[in-house]
Order: structure tokens, then C-alpha cells, then sequence
């Protein structure tokens, strides 16, 4: 599906994730920012930029990985992101929602 | 002679030393399976074993009993495997040399990944069910607990099968009901997932059976430690659940000896290729079962389906043909809901588990995704299966290795 998000038309998933990495921008990174209630800092941009470098890679992510990235804690990565952070964070980020392992 | 090792004797190698046997034959071939235990346990009667369904004896046999004769038990404990010099070395310096080599060194507990929760209350109050040990004492702590909050825990993904702690919820719910007493307990959900499973349409009915059945969910918790002295487990985010009983799935590792072979992931599994079950680094290693990082459920159900799909890529191997790419990560699960009856549910790495019938479409007898009494008779049946069939490596009769969509209803 579509939707517009920062005036331009963006394709999203039923749970608002960008299907298309390529249409993400930063303008775009700060409207789902906003609607997380999480206003980027320095700090947040570097994250979403260590989570799509991993994206990129093809390395699956899960909060043991980020923890001993080396980049960020899991204590600070709920301080940025609180609640769900990887799900808030690769959302932002505008990669897929990390698949959890069943 | 040639020589395969297969290090575990668990279900999935045994399965393999059984299939294998009746194709690699001396004098071309001989096959060894390491392991140290004595004991083969039914790890599925682990669930049941807490609420007095299943006594020890029921889930315990020795190992012998299920390898084949002509297959050479090698006991003892694995120092550690050298890849690249095709050996094993044994503690105590034996050495075993290979041309092939099969990993089934499966998963395992490790509470010691989370702060306290080996602490001062480790089986007192709080409790794994994955162990023999641990679903004991936890028997034992239910036979005359007085009620108060009982809170069923997944530390984080991925566990052996996944679908486990929630049938311990739904088991506890009828077990504290037979017992009149379940008004004195109140049950809670709590799993790093954003609701009861992975996979949304069996999300959808199991987190509507959790509420038929009172039972809260706590959803998207981190845990960061376990506070023995308040007696809560608290998240990342500072979120914390009390309680009088925990049990909890701790963080699941793939076995030492793959970290000390250099040849597992962060958790000690072994990168395999999905589809073939190749080692990915290897070319003369195949891994099976739990101890693999292929993204399929850590079940017996997916090693028997594996177990079939590697004989014959073994034996391709072994002509030197190439590997069929063949394992689509079909799992097979029965999930307990308590009061006799149980959900049975069919899936792969594409298709999630539906509705539908199994294994006959339009038939069944058995119901996808639904709760009924035969499902239930069906998965009491599976440890008779266990033993007398499933160890010995023979095909279960209509249920195909690879997943069948008939039957099924997909939009």
C-alpha cells in the first residue's frame, strides 16, 4: 500500500514499514520519528544509520547483536527508543521489521 | 574405509545414525555417534512433567537402546572439533578422524546470560522447564503451592520450541482448575514479541484462547535482570512484573563445544545453508537439528523432516552429486491447550500456520489451528511415536518432509 508521508507518496507494509528502502530520506525518518513521539538527535541518526549499514550487509538484527555492537547499550537504546526499540528504530530507519526467529 | 561422525545422540542424531545405517554399510563405511549422557530424554514430556501428566519414567531411556547396532557409541566428551584437519578430539586426547561429519550437538538453557536469574532464588521460586532438573523441582514446587502470581517467561528469541511456554500457560490454567484453586492464581504472559507468537494468524487465535483462559500478556519485555529480593524481572525500559512463581525459558545456546571449535555464531550455532543443510563454511559438515542457525523452529518435528532430507543429500554427497536444495523448514506442532484438547499447527519459512485439516485435506482427522480433543489424543500419541518410531529414523506414514498447502486455508 501507499501512504504520503513528508509530501511524497511512500509504499508501507500493513504495519507502516517501508517496502522500498530507496524512498527513504530524512524528512521521511522525521515524521515516523514524530509519530513515535522521538525526536532525532544526533545521537538516534547515528544508530539508524549503524542499523542500516547492517540492513545493507544483509546482517539479521536483534537487540543481542545491537547490544554488543559496540555502537550502543540496550539500556540506551530504550532510552532513545523506548518500549519495542528495534521495531520503533528500523521502522525509522526504513528497513524491514527484523524477522524474529521461530 | 571411509568414517562418518555424527557428534550428539539426541533425536536428530539418532534419527540420522538410524537412516545412515541402512545406506552407508561396511566395509566402505563406518559410522560413529559421540556423545557423553547416558540418558535419551523425551524432551516434549518436560512440559508435562511439572503438572504430574508425565512421571520421569515416562521421558527417560538410555541411549543405547535407539542406536543401531553396527553404529559404533563413542562416549565420552568432546574437547573440540578441528574443521580443517577433519578430527575430533576427544577430552582426554583420543582423536577421531572424519570424512564427513554430522553436528547434532543441539540447544541448550544458559540463565547465566541474564543478571540474577541463577541467583538466590534459582529453583525456589524461579524455575525452567527445559531441563529434567528444573521441570522437577518446579513439580515439586506446584504439588503444594497455596496460589499468588505465577508468570510464565521467554527471555529472547529463538528457543527450542517456541510455542512451549505458552502451552506451560495454558497447562497451568487447567492444572489450578482441576485443583479448585485458580481463583488463588493469577497467570501472566510475558515475551519479548510483540504478542503470543511469531506468525500473525496463530497470534490471532492463541492470544484469544490467553484471554478465554484469564490469562494477562506482557508483550515487547527485554528482560535486563531478575530482582530476587522484590521478586520481579525488569526490562530495559525499567518496566517490572512481580512474582511468587517464575518460570522462565532462559536464553537458548547452541552447544560449548561449537565456540570452542570456532565454528558457531554469536549463540553458538553453526551457520548451515537453509535449504541443503551444508555447513557454510565446510563442505564435508551438515548440521541437523537444533544446533544449526537455519531460521526454522528448534523442534523435533523439523529435525525428522530434516533428518530425511539429509540422508539423501548425504548420499548425493558421497556420489559426488550435487545437493538438492530441498528443506523448506517444515515444522509440525501440537500445541497443548489444556482441558484435553490441543491446536495443531503446520507451517514452513513461507507459509504461516492457517486453518485447515491434517494430514488428509478436506478430511483432517486432525484440525489446523483449532482447538479439538483429537489434536490432544494426537500429540499423547507422539511420545509412543517418539520412541518406537521417529528415533529409528522410519517415515511417519501420509506426512511428507516437505509442507503440503492442501488442505489449507490460505487467502
Amino acid at each position: 500500500m501507499e501512504r504520503t508521508i513528508a509530501g511524497k507518496s511512500i509504499a508501507v507494509n500493513e504495519e507502516g514499514y517501508l517496502t522500498d528502502f530507496k524512498q527513504w530520506d530524512k524528512s521521511i525518518a522525521d515524521v515516523l520519528a514524530s509519530e513515535a513521539e522521538i525526536s532525532l538527535t544526533p545521537r538516534h541518526w547515528e544508530i539508524l544509520g549503524y542499523l542500516q549499514n547492517e540492513y545493507r550487509n544483509e546482517v539479521p538484527l536483534s537487540i543481542r547483536k545491537i547490544g554488543k555492537s559496540g555502537v550502543v547499550d540496550i539500556k540506551e537504546f530504550y532510552q532513545l527508543f523506548p518500549k519495542a526499540p528495534l521495531k520503533t528504530a528500523t521502522k525509522i530507519a526504513g528497513i524491514p521489521k527484523p524477522a524474529s526467529c521461530i | 574405509m571411509k568414517h562418518l561422525v555424527i557428534l550428539g545422540a539426541g533425536t536428530a542424531g539418532t534419527m540420522m545414525a538410524n537412516h545412515l545405517n541402512h545406506h552407508l554399510k561396511k566395509p566402505e563405511w563406518e559410522i560413529s555417534i559421540v556423545d557423553e549422557r547416558e540418558e535419551h530424554h523425551y524432551q516434549p514430556g518436560y512440559l508435562f512433567l511439572p503438572f504430574d501428566i508425565y512421571s520421569p519414567e515416562d521421558i527417560v531411556k538410555h541411549i543405547e537402546e535407539f542406536i543401531p547396532k553396527g553404529v559404533n557409541l563413542v562416549k565420552g566428551k568432546i574437547d573440540k572439533v578441528l574443521p580443517k584437519e577433519n578430527k575430533v578430539k576427544m577430552t582426554g586426547g583420543n582423536e577421531l578422524n572424519y570424512d564427513l561429519l554430522i553436528v547434532a550437538t543441539g540447544a541448550k538453557i544458559a540463565p547465566e546470560e541474564i543478571e540474577g536469574m541463577k541467583g538466590s532464588e534459582w529453583q525456589k521460586s524461579v524455575f525452567d522447564f527445559y531441563t529434567f532438573e528444573g521441570s522437577l523441582a518446579l513439580r515439586n514446587k506446584l504439588r503444594d503451592w497455596e496460589g499468588g502470581k505465577l508468570v510464565v517467561h521467554i527471555t529472547e528469541m529463538p528457543i527450542k520450541c517456541p510455542v512451549a511456554p505458552l502451552e506451560f500457560a495454558f497447562l497451568a490454567d487447567s492444572y489450578f482448575k482441576h485443583k479448585h484453586m485458580r481463583d488463588k492464581v493469577e497467570i501472566t504472559y510475558v515475551t519479548p514479541l510483540s504478542g503470543a507468537f511469531t506468525k500473525p494468524k496463530a497470534t490471532e487465535a492463541l492470544e484469544h484462547l490467553l484471554q478465554e483462559k484469564h490469562i494477562n500478556i506482557e508483550s515487547d519485555f527485554a528482560i535486563e535482570h531478575v530482582d530476587n529480593e522484590a521478586k520481579e524481572i525488569v526490562d530495559y525500559g525499567g518496566r517490572a512484573i512481580p512474582f511468587d512463581i517464575l518460570v522462565t525459558v532462559p536464553t537458548n545456546k547452541g552447544d560449548e563445544v561449537m565456540a570452542r571449535s570456532g565454528m558457531g555464531d554469536d549463540l553458538n550455532y553453526v551457520p548451515t545453508h537453509k535449504a541443503t543443510l551444508q555447513s557454510k563454511e565446510y563442505t564435508n559438515v551438515f548440521v541437523l537439528g537444533d544446533a544449526s542457525n537455519i531460521p526454522a523452529s528448534k523442534a523435533g518435528s523439523v529435525a525428522h523432516f530434516e533428518a530425511e532430507i539429509l540422508t539423501e543429500n548425504i548420499l548425493r554427497f558421497v556420489k559426488g552429486e550435487p545437493l538438492k536444495e530441498e528443506f523448506d523448514g517444515h515444522a509440525n506442532c501440537f500445541i497443548e491447550t489444556g482441558n484435553g484438547k490441543a491446536l495443531l499447527i503446520d507451517f514452513n519459512y513461507t507459509h504461516e500456520p492457517v486453518e485447515g485439516t491434517f494430514p488428509f485435506a478436506g478430511v483432517g482427522p486432525l484440525r489446523l489451528l483449532k482447538e479439538s480433543r483429537m489434536n490432544h489424543l494426537g500429540k499423547l500419541a507422539f511420545r509412543w511415536i517418539y520412541w518406537n518410531v521417529l528415533l529409528k529414523g522410519t517415515h511417519i506414514p501420509f506426512v511428507s518432509a516437505t509442507m503440503s498447502e492442501s488442505g489449507k486455508k490460505y487467502n
